[in-house]
């Protein structure tokens, strides 16, 4: 066990380098950073300057080196200097961090309302296997799944907003302003953890010891609950760690939809006025919480079923 | 199945190879007969193949010009019936264009990135996956670690900063998805290669003297094929997705051009006035991705049931 949680750190460590390296060549594709990070208007001599103020002259592997380590008055990524966003005028990182609270109440959110159906309905699916509710059920995580989110949220804000006024269409201003956005980032979420819950309820109850447990009498809702959920819960615990992690780096359009002042509509509103150093900041933050979440559940994963084999 | 097929092939080619074409029109048989027994397959494959003929012909259906504007039609409600007598099925916009048509011709982007992106990641991550799993060692090691690291960065983020940084143009966008998405094939197929590889077949073409290219081409590619198909169907849904939240930020193929999704991003101007705006390009889209999803279910279960459990 404990040279599988190394392996698995070692393993993380490695991707999380990676991470940082696609953050950095992110802005040597454009060729010529000096002139993606300089106003229009700059001058040739304020490129050249400016070139060389950031050490975009040296050979690239220096200047990863920099942009790891600090050059100048920067400090280094790896200390978490990203530099400092040209429109606001404030270090990226610190900006981004400001605006990661609004996403994970979102994604926290957004897996509460997914979990809150897509649990119940899962086990009463399988249990009534072949009924109308499976049918039916079956037929919404279909449409969950092929439903564009923006649209979903532009049709609630129609239905919820304009035409029956209960909630606010956009904005952050209060409890009430967090459901439109949750509901619509929870829609895909809820399809694919249901249809997971489903299949393992099904393999489940197919075992041989459920079968044991109705031949010595117990309840129905005693089998179901108490023997094949718990079994079942399993590889749905990693399911819902992985949709954690999607949702914590993925409600990009949802928040743009919203205006909900999340990371990610910070990001749209950053990449539209070429404000990279924030969009660096935010994709190398929003990696490694999807890294450390998957780590998590990894590790969750390994506690939990004891059968793994851990190579 | 599949393999042992394959292995058939390779100890007496032509004859088994005859036997292989006697056998398919009872294979392609079943599968029309498991069609016919499945209606939700068959309203998928009829979605998809009116989008398709729309995006083929769209000037055959499309009833009106669409980027004809008239501010004297300026957000008609769908129903609306002008001077010339034309109908206005689906309503106008905000430009007095009409929403029908620009629906019909709006499907071309979207079928284009989609089915490029699928083709172009999926054959990348076929390549890269069979080159990991059936070599292991280093290359495994240093491909599973750019899949890890491609899968933990946020794929709309990144997308949209590539195009933002490499300009909205049609192969820019289909550049940036594709980059991303090559890793669910091959995270499939390396799966699939490195149970193969100890397969007897395997062994067995070694045995007779083929190389790597040889045995890589003749023997992987066919046996991973059929779980390529139904990820790439799976797929097709979610990359027009992701083309029209792009288009809906306003980083996908630039207006005049009709997209869904910058349909969508000028409707929602409007949310509280012309709500057909925004409704009715949603619609198609919606359906034309349940349209691939079902039929992807459906492929699934006749070609590789064991996919079953995979999510992505």
């Amino acid at each position: 066990m404990t040279a599988y949680i190394i392996r698995r750190l070692l393993q993380s460590l490695i991707v999380l380098k990676a991470v940082l390296l696609i953050v950095f060549l992110m802005l040597q594709i454009t060729g010529d950073p000096a002139a993606v990070l300089m106003p229009l208007d700059a001058t040739q001599e304020d490129l050249a300057r400016f070139r060389h103020e950031m050490g975009f002259d040296q050979p690239l592997p220096v200047q990863y080196y920099n942009f790891l380590f600090g050059h100048g008055r920067n400090t280094g990524v790896l200390r978490g200097d990203f530099g400092f966003s040209f429109r606001h005028e404030v270090p990226a990182m610190g900006l981004v961090w400001e605006h990661f609270p609004a996403t994970v109440q979102l994604a926290l959110a957004a897996l509460l309302i997914a979990l809150v159906l897509a649990i119940p309905a899962g086990i009463l699916s399988a249990t009534f296997r072949n009924t109308w509710l499976d049918h039916w059920s079956s037929v919404g995580s279909m449409f969950g799944q092929s439903m564009p989110e923006f649209w979903l949220g532009l049709m609630l804000i129609i239905v919820f907003a304009v035409k029956l006024g209960f909630l606010p269409t956009s904005g952050y201003e209060g409890p009430e302003y967090i459901i439109l956005p949750a509901l619509t980032a929870g829609l895909y979420a809820t399809a694919r953890i249901m249809r997971v819950m489903r299949s393992q309820m099904l393999e489940e109850l197919g075992q041989d010891y459920v079968r044991t447990a109705r031949a010595k009498g117990l309840g129905e809702i005693a089998v179901v609950v108490r023997h094949a959920l718990k079994n079942a819960s399993i590889p749905v615990v990693t399911i819902v760690g992985i949709e954690l992690g999607f949702l914590l780096g993925g409600t990009v359009v949802v928040e743009a939809v919203f205006a909900w002042p999340g990371v990610g509509f910070l990001v749209v509103d950053a990449i539209n006025n070429q404000d990279y150093p924030v969009v660096q900041a935010a994709v190398a933050l929003l990696a490694f919480n999807f890294v450390g979440v998957n780590l998590a559940v990894d590790l969750l994963y390994a506690w939990l079923d004891p059968r793994i084999s851990y190579r | 199945m599949r393999p042992d097929k394959a292995a058939v092939v390779a100890v007496d080619g032509p004859i088994a190879g005859a036997a292989e074409r006697g056998q398919r029109p009872s294979e392609l048989r079943l599968a029309i007969r498991e069609l016919l027994r499945r209606p939700p397959a068959l309203f998928g494959l009829f979605c998809c193949t009116v989008v398709m003929i729309w995006a083929l012909m769209p000037g055959l259906f499309s009833p009106l010009d669409p980027l004809e504007q008239n501010l004297d039609r300026y957000l008609k409600a769908p129903g609306y019936v002008d001077a010339l007598g034309r109908t206005y099925w689906l309503g106008t916009d905000q430009q007095g264009r009409d929403i029908l048509s620009r629906v019909i011709w709006g499907s071309r982007i979207s079928l284009i990135v989609g089915i490029t992106t699928v083709v172009v990641s999926g054959l990348v991550g076929v390549f890269l996956g069979i080159l990991a799993g059936y070599n292991g060692g280093w290359i495994d090691t240093v491909i599973s670690r750019i899949i890890d690291t491609l899968f933990a960065v946020p794929f709309v983020l990144l997308a949209m900063s590539l195009i933002a940084i490499l300009g909205a143009s049609l192969e820019n966008i289909i550049l940036a998805i594709a980059l991303r998405t090559w890793i669910i094939y091959a995270r499939v197929v390396r799966g699939e290669a490195l149970s193969l590889r100890e397969r007897e077949f395997i062994a067995g073409a070694k045995a007779l003297g083929c190389g790597t290219t040889r045995i890589l081409l003749l023997y992987l590619v066919p046996n991973v094929m059929s779980s390529t198909i139904v990820v790439a169907t799976l797929n097709l849904g979610r990359m027009i997705i992701i083309e029209s939240s792009l288009s809906f930020l306003g980083l996908g193929v630039p207006p005049p051009t009709p997209t869904w999704g910058n349909m969508l991003a000028e409707g929602r101007a409007f949310l509280d006035t012309a709500w057909w705006i925004a409704f009715f390009p949603g619609v198609v889209l919606m359906l034309t991705v349940l349209g691939t999803n079902l039929i992807g279910d459906w492929l699934r279960d006749i070609l590789d049931p064991r996919l079953k459990r995979l999510g992505d």
